[in-house]
């Protein structure tokens, strides 16, 4: 179930945190965030960045969050970043999600964090610093899912 | 330095209602109806003895049904900024008697589901699974990969608090121990690293408290308590962005979200002098275990990554220097939704100033510290409040 936008393919083996299915609590785009999740169907992961002072901004703002100028174009990140942070959740946030998944924030290389869920190998593989890419999943027709997966080597990085 | 406006406000009433996990036949309004009853008879005023009203949105609903008006109104229902809020109206003259209450019973129903307020449907939060837990998580990982916290010292905090839960008659666990740390460490796992013990209960109750002037606090029935001083940090809504512990906004590092709380109690302490030394009763806010240590550190009672060793060899029991959460907090006491638990940290600073507490007091205290909040939220809020007036 691999979204429209070019994506390595690659198989579960058993024991490794994998997306979660239909029928999960999905996001509802709002004027503002739309052009991200419509990057997220085309396979593109997109965040602003200020035309006046430069800085990043996630999630989709109206406006800078250090200079407050409206002026703001999206880019398309390469995807790949670091775990900032992590946990594994055993007990789920509703019964519509399958445990565990692992919850991360996510260093972009572009220098911006996001949230995300790591899938692609065993809870216990995630940790702080781990290199990750982003890997997407379409969820239904409207929402594709930005989810992350380890860096296995640094040949294997393909953006994507 | 000039006396402080908020020097001559007092807490002269305090109340919580009956707590229990469900509280049947009750709705929200039934309950706050009880908590707004109880806290009148503890101060021994009556309905018409109030000029203004601090009950979330229900405000004005309450300012009828009371037929207190015309009453000075807040819409707030956030805990300590709330208090903070009708402290300032009455150091300022816009009220007198100020009544602030919340109840909470029938929200929680999908029990397969966390409960509702612990999961806001932000389109950046909602797929990715995220809760209070996972949120608090995300916080207590980095500072546990920053500082070599140990899943031992969570242990720790959690077991205490729940061990004066234990011993409290009135709280939801009561009798429910005696926990060691292993005991907690053993519970499932619900987001690593917070075991089942490590995380805040959800229950139903009510609370409220009473403010007034300095002047009409030594007329009434019960001892006033003292407010010295207070804060509060905010970085953004809770659960829409990430938590991510260094999260700066005007100011540097060192007051980055993972240290929120830290300039609420520099003014706090700024306000009345005082140091955390001072602090004789932590009642700190309890969602989850990691949160304490945490607070010790922003609040300034240790230095940073500290507060891991600081919680352990009976710092924070009762009879060591600075104990925490007296009657079980949120983990062990109740956790009623919104706003009920944010007063109840309140409420437990009075009841322990004013001494006599069935369980766990704490002898001859004069200040206490209470808290509301944490970076897994975004905000912090802090209060200092005296037996004494500063």
């Amino acid at each position: 179930m691999t979204a429209g936008g070019p994506s390595r393919e690659w198989s579960l083996a058993e024991g490794e945190l994998d997306a979660q299915g239909a029928g999960i609590p999905l996001p509802r785009p709002t004027v503002v965030s739309k052009p991200y999740w419509d990057g997220c169907r085309r396979g593109e992961l997109l965040f602003q960045r200020c035309r006046a002072c430069s800085a990043t901004v996630f999630n989709p703002a109206p406006a800078c969050r250090q200079c407050l100028s409206s002026d703001l174009a999206w880019e398309r990140s390469a995807g790949v970043g670091s775990v900032y942070s992590w946990t594994v959740v055993h007990r789920p946030q509703t019964p519509a999600f399958t445990v565990p998944y692992a919850v991360a924030i996510v260093d972009l290389d572009e220098g911006y964090q996001m949230m995300s869920n790591v899938i692609g190998c065993r809870p216990d593989d995630v940790a702080i610093g781990m290199r990750v890419r982003v890997e997407f999943r379409a969820i239904d027709d409207e929402i594709t899912l930005p989810y992350f997966v380890p860096v296995v080597a640094p040949g294997a990085v393909t953006n994507p | 330095m000039a006396r402080h406006p908020l020097h001559d406000v007092a807490i002269v009433g305090v109340h919580n209602t009956a707590q229990a996990r469900v509280l049947d036949g009750h709705t929200s309004d039934t309950i706050t109806l009880d908590a707004v009853r109880g806290v009148l008879a503890d101060a021994g005023l009556g309905p018409k003895d109030l000029d203004g009203v601090s009950i979330g949105g229900q405000g004005t609903q309450w300012i009828y049904q009371l037929g207190c008006g015309p009453a000075w109104r807040s819409g707030r229902g956030d805990g300590i900024p709330q208090v903070l809020e009708a402290a300032s109206a009455i150091a300022t003259g816009l009220a007198t008697t100020v009544v602030i209450a919340a109840g909470s019973a029938g929200v929680y129903t999908e029990r397969e589901s966390t409960a509702p307020w612990t999961r806001p449907a932000n389109e950046f939060v909602v797929p990715w699974g995220l809760f209070t837990a996972a949120e608090f998580a995300l916080i207590a990982r980095r500072h546990m990969h920053m500082y070599g916290t140990k899943p031992e010292h969570l242990a720790t905090v959690a077991a205490t608090i729940r061990n004066n839960g234990h011993v409290h008659p009135d709280a939801i666990y009561s009798g429910r121990g005696p926990f060691t740390p292993q005991d907690i460490l053993d519970s499932r796992m619900v987001a690593d690293p917070f075991h089942l013990l490590d995380c805040s209960m959800t229950s139903e109750g009510g609370a409220a408290l009473v403010l007034t002037t300095g002047e009409r606090a030594r007329d009434l029935a019960q001892a006033p308590v003292w407010l010295l001083g207070g804060g509060g940090d905010s970085y953004g809504p809770s659960y829409q962005h990430p938590p991510v512990f260094d999260l700066t906004g005007r100011l540097g590092t060192e007051y980055a979200n993972g240290w929120a709380g830290r300039l609420a109690a520099q003014r706090a302490f700024a306000m009345c002098g005082l140091t955390p030394s001072d602090v004789d009763v932590c009642e700190f806010y309890d969602p989850f275990s990691f949160e304490i240590i945490r607070q010790f550190e922003a609040f300034g009672f240790c230095g940073e990554g500290e507060g891991g060793e600081f919680v352990m060899d009976g710092t924070i029991e009762v009879g060591g220097r600075s104990p925490i959460t007296t009657d079980g907090g949120l983990m062990a006491f109740s956790h009623g939704g919104a706003t009920v638990q944010l007063l109840q940290r309140v409420i437990r600073s009075v009841q322990q100033l004013r001494g006599g507490c069935l369980s766990r007091q704490v002898a001859g205290a004069e200040v206490a510290m209470c808290s509301n909040g944490g970076p897994g939220a975004l905000f912090t809020d802090v209060m200092l409040l005296g037996k004494e007036a500063a």
